[in-house]
């Protein structure tokens, strides 16, 4: 019965508020009222709390009122008999619950953060956005908040695998007696950790608002909600973010507290135990809370009830298969096998042919296999694939290359990384217990290429080399293609092509928000270029990649074309009116919140600065990479801001219309680093091979003042340069 | 004993009318024995407009009949329904206007004791009103708000700016037909004029004005009233309080609060309240003050504060022949003159204290809002000092549990909490079948039909049958009494579905949605499901339906009119007062269909009127296509990006 449920959830409510005011007090105490409260690197301060009420809470004294709104909204336990309605009541109590959470998590990271070797408390802005992108582009359909214990460590590891394989997060909190399933899993030598998408936010079930925190989060930065638009902000999760509370084992009237906060979010609370239950649908999309399901099936009815559609293609592997496989690790130790890693020559080769040359799934393993080496061992590996398709080109060929990576490391026990000839893969010993063969490497690759990419791949096959000799063979042939396209790509320019690519893929979530791809300019996200959004177009002709005719130039040097303003302004709702392409400072391109990068002017220094969504410092700007994000994503124009994808530093057309790279004075270190071969070769074209170190980092300063001087110092052009603002 | 129980289902007031009759003491139970009633002026078909007359044509052939000016049984048929409409119209607003006008005074400080409570209500009626927010003062904000709806009243051009509130459709439909609302003074004086001799002798177009009256009535006067009294007096929220004669207490003075105006009986609860007074009722050796109400006084007290009912319109003679009621305290509306009458047997004040409405064998303590706390002092002072005239007492010991308090605001709030308000779960439920329809069960009570006993038999079978019932009025009296507006009924009477959603929300399958205007409550929430999407475009494509199955007043009729033209189909059950023209009968029972996509209709047997509401909301359902059991969608990524956020 329902109001079994609302007792318990408001007890609960009414409980750990209690609990927030009491370690609120102790942390006055402590370290006294004006403590800086902060959750690691974020802009959005107690994030569920900021969110639902756009309070910031930055001083412990700030969660006083939060406290108070708590208060406010605790009503009382429903009565025995004649009872006044209690759902509206339930989900306030619930909401009260969450604030509660933070405060109780925030009171733990001022004076002893909840991190240790297991648990990993909140998760920063660089963790929310790198992951918040696959929520935004359906890789990640949602998350489950994961609770309790299972029976047994097996069937706890079986559940969490079949999470991982429908691409789901895991995100772990709450305990049953002192027993957790993070523990059962580690018992099962399951890694744990973002790169698995098991993540054991804390033992303590307040830690499940990092969980929701993360959901508000995604909203603000995706959703373009703004903060204290509750309405948007949970709307947005309950029609985007397909997540849900999986509870296992005895259900306490403090769990109860915390899935009356998810149904807030629409996240419905499915159980194994025999709790009561709530059908009628409405808060969420489905069921409120479905109870009494079989370990067994408990996934699959999770799925069910929050309405959650997964297509899975069914790989022919002996393990596990899905993205949340791509980030385990093998150490040497656990190897059976592995090729590459300049310990053996290993490359990928993806090549066309005409249809009646591939024989679709025939796959070949050309020298020894997986029985006939020793474990620990190393082989020389040649991966040739060959595709046909009546809608298959050889621009193609590239970007079905460059799918391998992640289609091989989707395997449970498979590990794999680089592409081209710096492939470096391993084949870890449980694989091959389970009865992996290299002839597996085939098997994926045919059946996901020919999943993801219907429109243009009709037939696949794959040969696989594993002899010295073959392996030398093919790799200079392949080595031919690569250099053949390279050559082809470098040559290709705005002005070579008369059409475009258009990506509204995060027009859900930024509504006004328009891409337009052009070969030097790539997508913001760094996932889409000019070629990935000619395949996309041609993969689903009525799908987010539209080509746009350039038409008539109407500034070269800004980069505006009739066609172009035209398609931007139907595309963002009549929202823009103009784009130009080579500018931040005059109609920029508009940011949905994905990007890689953003660059800011900064008028004392003339110029512009990079910062990058790894870097967490503050920067010269006056913003950390997390609060200028806020202020530029979200669909609008904002001259002066532009969020890139990394790779566009590197173009020439990089706001070549406002002085081009020259105007770059600032860039973190670690930025540098990761482009220095392409930034260098960019400076030896403008004819400066030494500006590449004319670029201020934080070890020089993240303040204009600090940085100024030094430029001065060491010449910086961009310091002589016209002014950007014009 | 027998011939109680056809009078009435209410053990209270069957105990109430033995009395009555011990004492040989008329009531209106008794009186409706001797009005056998006039068959041309219940069929609609007596004309007195004029002194040419009265003209009267006999229903039983009306097409040979003509008035003397040459009316037709239409025409004469026509002109008065409309006036029921208008003279119902006229109540409902009249009463509106005195709110508003309190309310300007409050929010300028000259209404002591008035206050603006329900500030959130405030900004979204300014909103919807057009009045400017901006930084300015609540207290600003609320006399724009007074004043704008003051004008509803009389404004010489425009629309009245709350029917905006309404569906697009339906608005494109009103004016369409030119029905419009313009100001509300102006539609009922319209009528009257159309309906003088000579002038509007096309009953179709008599009609038109009657519906736009009517709605001048649903989404002005009666919305108006609504509206103001819940930001001044709040906006009730569920509580829970008894019903039945068995609420006045023998230790206690008690007074009754009659009529429907809540401008009074507020401030006589908060008088009452006054320890200066609960010392004077001490000091009279009463154990304190107990009020109870009647009629929609009693709903809007009720809902606000929890005062207990001491019965329904039927009741007011029985509780003054109780012996223990100090004073009954009168506005308007509904007050029978039965009752000066009675206060001459026993020692209960009767105390009128409107300008508008005196009668003989009362005192009159007239209630200024300037000075509304003193009146009410007084008014309270008077019943204390009566107690020492009381009697022996006969209270019956009947009384019931209730819960009520709902309304639109509160439906959208119990739905989702504060952070997640809204009508999806009331929408899903419907689709999913788990409620098979909402029904509207208001009006009065009749001595021509068993009271009570109509209304508890409607409403038990259409929650047996999966619908979920919305009262007000008298009718939600009666079957309070009976025990149906306690959440545990779900679980005894409703089917699965609609008790899982009882359940889920924690309500009973019978919401108790206050007085006779708060029927423009019942507009908001039509509009409000309309809008949450899911249900079709308009009120008359949703699975709704209303019915007034023991009504009795003119209010009723101009109600169940601003229904029909609002998209709602309505029965009527008891008598019905066009039958003397087949033509507009017809009119209003068929060809409505195509006029405002939904009809009157009337059925005095409850089991039938049931039976016509259940297959109105199915017909409904399978247009909307939701007849049959709702599939589980799963949403890949494409379909979750066509979700609305």
């Amino acid at each position: 019965m329902s109001r079994i449920i609302a007792t318990a959830a408001i007890k609960g409510a009414h409980k750990e508020v209690a609990t927030a005011r009491r370690m609120f007090n102790e942390t006055i105490e402590a370290a006294g009222a004006t403590a800086k409260v902060e959750f690691p690197n974020t802009a959005y301060y107690l994030p569920i709390i900021y969110g639902m009420t756009g309070v910031k809470v930055e001083k412990v004294e700030d969660m006083a009122k939060v406290l108070d709104l708590c208060n406010d909204l605790l009503p009382p336990v429903p009565r025995a008999t004649h009872w006044v309605p209690y759902l509206g009541h339930t989900v306030d109590a619930g909401m009260a619950t969450l604030f509660a959470g933070e405060i109780i998590e925030a009171c733990k990271y001022v004076t002893s953060p909840p991190v240790d070797d297991i648990w990993l408390g909140a998760a920063d802005d660089v963790i929310m956005r790198e992951r918040g992108v696959e929520f935004v582009d359906g890789s990640a359909p949602g998350f489950c908040a994961l609770t309790g214990v299972a029976s047994s460590p097996e069937m706890a590891d079986q559940i969490v695998v079949d999470l991982q394989q429908k691409n789901l997060y895991i995100w772990m909190s709450g305990h049953v007696n002192d027993a957790t399933i993070t523990d059962q899993l580690m018992k099962m030598d399951r890694q744990l950790g973002w790169d698995t998408r098991i993540v054991p936010y804390g033992k303590e079930m307040s830690s499940t608002v990092y969980s929701l925190g993360f959901a508000a989060r995604a909203a603000m930065s995706f959703g373009g909600a703004t903060p204290g638009d509750y309405s948007k902000i949970l709307r947005y999760n309950k029609n985007r973010i397909f997540a849900f509370v999986l509870a296992l084992d005895y259900v306490d009237d403090q769990k109860y507290a915390y899935a009356a906060g998810a149904i807030n979010y629409g996240f419905p609370t499915i159980a194994n135990t025999d709790i009561p239950q709530i059908l009628p649908t409405g808060i969420c999309t489905y069921e409120h809370v479905v109870s009494g399901v079989a370990e067994e099936e408990i996934v699959q009815k999770c799925v069910e009830v929050r309405g959650l559609k997964i297509q899975v293609t069914k790989v022919p592997i002996p393990m596990a298969y899905g993205p949340a496989f791509e980030g385990e690790r093998i150490r040497k130790e656990d190897m059976y096998l592995q090729f590459g890693g300049n310990i053996t020559p290993a490359f990928e080769y993806v090549r066309m042919l005409d249809l009646d040359q591939v024989t679709d799934n025939k796959i070949e393993v050309v020298g020894p296999e997986i029985d006939d080496v020793e474990p620990g061992s190393a082989l020389p590996l040649g991966i040739v694939v060959e595709v046909a398709g009546r809608k298959m080109q050889e621009d193609f060929e590239s970007i079905l290359e460059r799918q391998c990576h992640h289609l091989i490391n989707g395997a449970e026990g498979i590990w794999h990384m680089g592409q081209r000839d710096i492939v470096w893969t391993r084949i870890s010993k449980k694989a091959r217990d389970k009865g992996f063969k290299i002839h597996h490497y085939g098997d994926i690759l045919h059946a996901k290429l020919l999943a993801e990419f219907p429109a243009i791949v009709d037939k696949v096959q794959v040969t696989i080399y594993t002899n010295p000799e073959d392996v030398a063979k093919w790799e200079a042939t392949a080595r031919e293609a690569y250099h053949y396209r390279d050559v082809k790509t470098a040559g290709m320019t705005d002005e070579a092509v008369d059409t475009f690519y258009s990506c509204t893929l995060c027009q859900s979530f930024a509504p006004t928000h328009v891409c337009v791809i052009t070969p030097e300019r790539l997508g913001l996200c760094g996932a889409y270029n000019w070629l990935d959004g000619k395949a996309a177009y041609e993969i689903d002709p009525t799908g987010p990649n539209q080509p746009i005719k350039k038409g008539n130039t109407l500034d070269e040097a800004k980069g505006m074309w009739d066609n172009v303003n035209t398609f931007v302004k139907d595309n963002s709702g009549g929202n823009l009116e103009k784009f130009n392409a080579y500018s931040m400072m005059e109609d920029p391109m508009t940011s949905c919140g994905c990007f890689e990068c953003i660059v800011a002017f900064l008028p004392l220094a003339n110029g512009a600065m990079i910062v990058n969504r790894e870097h967490s410092g503050d920067t010269p700007c006056g913003m950390s990479f997390s609060s200028l994000a806020g202020s530029v994503g979200g669909g609008a124009q904002t001259p002066g801001f532009i969020g890139i994808g990394k790779v566009y530093i590197t173009s020439k057309k990089f706001i070549s219309a406002d002085g081009g790279f020259q105007r770059v004075v600032w860039m973190p270190k670690a930025l540098k680093e990761t482009l220095r071969e392409q930034l260098a070769k960019r400076c030896e074209e403008m004819g400066d091979p030494d500006f590449i170190n004319k670029i201020a980092d934080e070890d020089v300063g993240t303040t204009e003042e600090e940085i100024l001087p030094w430029l001065e110092q060491v010449g910086h052009p961009a310091l002589t340069m016209d002014p950007m603002l014009s | 004993m027998s011939e109680n129980i056809e009078k009435t289902a209410c053990e209270a007031s069957k105990k109430m009318l033995e009395k009555a009759a011990e004492l040989e003491q008329e009531t209106a139970f008794t009186r409706v024995e001797k009005q056998k009633g006039c068959a041309f002026g219940e069929a609609g078909t007596c004309c007195r407009i004029c002194a040419m007359g009265p003209c009267r044509i006999n229903p039983k052939k009306p097409e040979e009949g003509q008035g003397v000016c040459g009316a037709t049984v239409d025409t004469i048929v026509a002109r008065n329904f409309a006036r029921m409409i208008a003279g119902g119209s006229a109540a409902h607003s009249d009463h509106g206007r005195a709110v508003a006008e309190t309310f300007i005074m409050a929010a300028k400080g000259e209404a002591p004791g008035y206050e603006i409570k329900d500030r959130m209500k405030l900004l979204e009626v300014a909103a919807d009103l057009g009045v400017e927010i901006g930084e300015r003062s609540i207290e600003d904000i609320a006399v724009d708000v007074g004043e704008k709806c003051l004008e509803m009243f009389g404004q010489a051009e425009g629309e009245i700016t709350f029917a905006e509130r309404a569906p697009e459709p339906r608005k494109a439909l009103w004016r369409e037909l030119g029905v419009f609302p313009r100001a509300i003074d102006r539609e009922v004086v319209e009528i009257m004029h159309r309906t003088s001799i000579g002038v509007d002798q096309d009953y179709k177009n008599i009609m038109l004005q009657g519906a736009r009256c009517a709605l001048a009535d649903g989404w002005g006067g009666s919305m108006i009233a609504t509206e103001l009294q819940d930001i001044m007096f709040g906006t009730p929220v569920p509580l829970e309080s008894s019903i039945n004669l068995g609420v006045l207490k023998d230790d206690e003075v008690n007074i009754i609060l009659h009529g429907h105006e809540p401008l009074l009986s507020e401030m006589v609860v908060l008088a009452a309240g006054l320890p200066e007074m609960q010392e004077k009722a001490k000091a009279v050796g009463a154990n304190g003050i107990n009020l109870a109400g009647i009629c929609c006084t009693a709903n809007e007290i009720l809902t606000r504060h929890g005062v207990p009912i001491a019965g329904n319109v039927l009741q007011q003679e029985l509780a003054i022949l109780t012996g223990a009621v100090e004073a009954m305290v009168v506005d308007v509306q509904c007050v029978y003159q039965a009752i000066g009458q009675l206060s001459g047997c026993v020692h209960t004040k009767i105390i009128t204290t409107s300008p508008k409405a005196k009668m003989p064998h009362a005192m009159h303590i007239e209630f200024h809002e300037s000075d509304a706390i003193e009146s009410a002092k007084k008014i309270v002072s008077v019943a204390i000092d009566n107690y020492k005239n009381r009697g022996k007492t006969d209270i019956p010991d009947n009384k019931e549990r209730l819960i009520a308090g709902f309304n639109h605001e509160y439906v959208n709030y119990m739905l989702g909490g504060r952070y997640r308000a809204s009508y999806r779960p009331l929408n899903d439920a419907v689709i999913d079948g788990r409620i098979r329809g909402v029904v509207g069960v208001v009006g009065c009570n009749n001595p021509r039909v068993p009271h009570d006993a109509i209304h508890i038999q409607v409403v038990r079978e259409l929650i047996a049958n999966g619908c979920l019932v919305l009262m007000t009025g008298c009718a939600a009296q009666s079957v309070a009494k009976a025990g149906l507006m306690l959440p545990e009924v779900a679980r005894e009477i409703c089917p699965q579905g609609l008790y899982e959603v009882c359940e889920a929300v924690g309500i009973p399958p019978v919401l108790h949605c206050g007085s006779c205007v708060d029927n423009s409550r019942l507009l908001i929430a039509a509009t409000a499901m309309v809008k949450e999407g899911g249900l079709g475009e308009d009120i008359s494509d949703l699975p709704l339906a209303g019915c007034a199955p023991e009504w009795m007043s003119e209010k009723a009729i101009a109600i169940g009119q601003y229904f029909v033209a609002s998209g709602f189909y309505v029965v009527f059950g008891v008598k019905w007062p066009t039958l003397g023209s087949p033509d507009m009968t017809d009119y209003l029972f068929e060809q409505y269909r195509d006029v405002y996509k939904a009809t009157w209709d009337y059925e005095p047997d409850p089991e039938k009127m049931v039976g016509k509401i259940l297959s109105h909301i199915d017909s409904k359902r399978e247009a909307l296509g939701i007849a049959a059991k709702r599939e589980r969608v799963l949403f890949d990524m494409a379909m979750r990006r066509e979700l609305q956020i």
